[in-house]
């Protein structure tokens, strides 16, 4: 029972606790549209296709897809990336090759081809929009932080 | 032996007899009608069946004959409306004839022939079911592959011309593989451009593909 009253008093506090923050004014994806409204979707923008490449923010992350992939059909049946990126698709195509790290499957062996865990391109590698971005982001990437300089990095 | 047994080589023999008849009657020269006549008579029906004929084949080159039966309908016009060849900027779109059966009167007529195969499956439900459609979805756009390989893309290029294209109005990626493929003469429209306007097959086999 005493602990039923703790546990009770913990949530009183903690819906205060959200009450206060939901009191402060911050920027949301949603704007200035109460919540059980909907309001006015943005405005939808065409897929970035300069076919230049990007350079990443961070060493790790998922090269970024710089043309436009409208169409593109990612099944089970068909992979349309794989038709220019694949090993053996590139002298034709003149795309990148799909990383080495993409044949490798959840054992750690090395494969013959794409494993399946990586089959799936945009799961991680995604077009690219010309967006301002809807909430303020103070990312700063290793090379800034270093004082290395990148073009990234804020001036 | 039953009595149907008996009557049936009887039968067989009117109809011979009533064949014969008729064959002697149109042999035999015209007692009645004047020649003016069975010539004016025979133009006149000729334009009739003519007429006829082509407006009942153009009747079979609407999407809304390809799309009454549910066989396309409900898979490949579904999968269609999603494409830029159905949903674009412009609203100028294709309609199921204009890539699916040639324009030119002569191959239309084949392809026409061809399609009784059509009507078999129709008849058999060879694709009546999603599972089905999907079994034999391989077979069919390989067909369809065949045909736009042998006759160099032709349905494609009744709208987009190779002469008419600015490849500096193009995306970088699109006109620099449509100079060194397309303009060269290397590759025909449907090397690269599968599965633009429905989904895909299986392509674990097809050449370029993984």
């Amino acid at each position: 029972m005493a602990q039923n009253l703790r546990l009770l008093a913990a949530g009183a506090i903690l819906a205060g606790l959200s009450t206060v923050v939901m009191g402060q004014t911050f920027s949301a994806l949603r704007g200035s549209t109460p919540l059980d409204q909907e309001g006015p979707p943005p405005a939808m923008t065409p897929e970035q296709n300069t076919s230049e490449r990007e350079p990443r923010n961070y060493p790790e992350q998922p090269p970024v897809i710089p043309h436009s992939t409208e169409g593109y059909e990612v099944s089970i049946r068909a992979n349309k990336c794989l038709s220019c990126h694949a090993r053996t698709r590139t002298r034709e195509s003149q795309a990148p090759m799909i990383s080495i790290t993409h044949f490798i499957d959840r054992e750690g062996q090395f494969l013959a081809s794409i494993s399946p865990r990586r089959y799936f391109c945009t799961e991680c590698h995604v077009p690219q929009h010309d967006v301002r971005a809807p909430v303020k982001n103070d990312f700063v990437d290793i090379d800034a932080l270093l004082g290395r300089g990148s073009p990234r990095a804020p001036r | 032996m039953t009595k149907s047994d008996v009557s049936q080589p009887s039968l067989w023999r009117r109809a011979l007899s009533f064949a014969r008849e008729i064959w002697d009657v149109l042999t035999r020269p015209s007692a009645v009608f004047s020649l003016g006549f069975l010539v004016l008579a025979g133009f006149v029906a000729g334009i009739i069946f003519w007429g006829g004929f082509n407006t009942a084949l153009e009747l079979t080159n609407t999407e809304t004959f390809c799309t009454s039966c549910h066989e396309m309908s409900s898979n490949v016009f579904e999968e269609l409306k999603t494409t830029i060849h159905y949903n674009n900027r412009s609203g100028v779109r294709a309609h199921c004839p204009d890539c699916h059966v040639p324009h030119e009167w002569t191959n239309k007529i084949a392809r026409k022939m061809q399609a009784s195969k059509e009507v078999w499956g129709k008849i058999f439900g060879t694709i009546n079911t999603r599972d089905k459609f999907l079994d034999h979805r391989l077979v069919l756009a390989e067909h369809e592959w065949a045909r736009m390989k042998a006759n160099d893309s032709l349905e494609c290029r009744n709208c987009h011309s190779a002469q008419s294209m600015d490849v500096t109005r193009q995306s970088p990626r699109a006109g620099e593989a449509h100079q060194r493929f397309l303009f060269t003469g290397q590759k025909t429209c449907i090397d690269c451009h599968k599965g633009i306007a429905h989904q895909l097959p299986d392509m674990r086999n097809v050449p370029g593909w993984q």
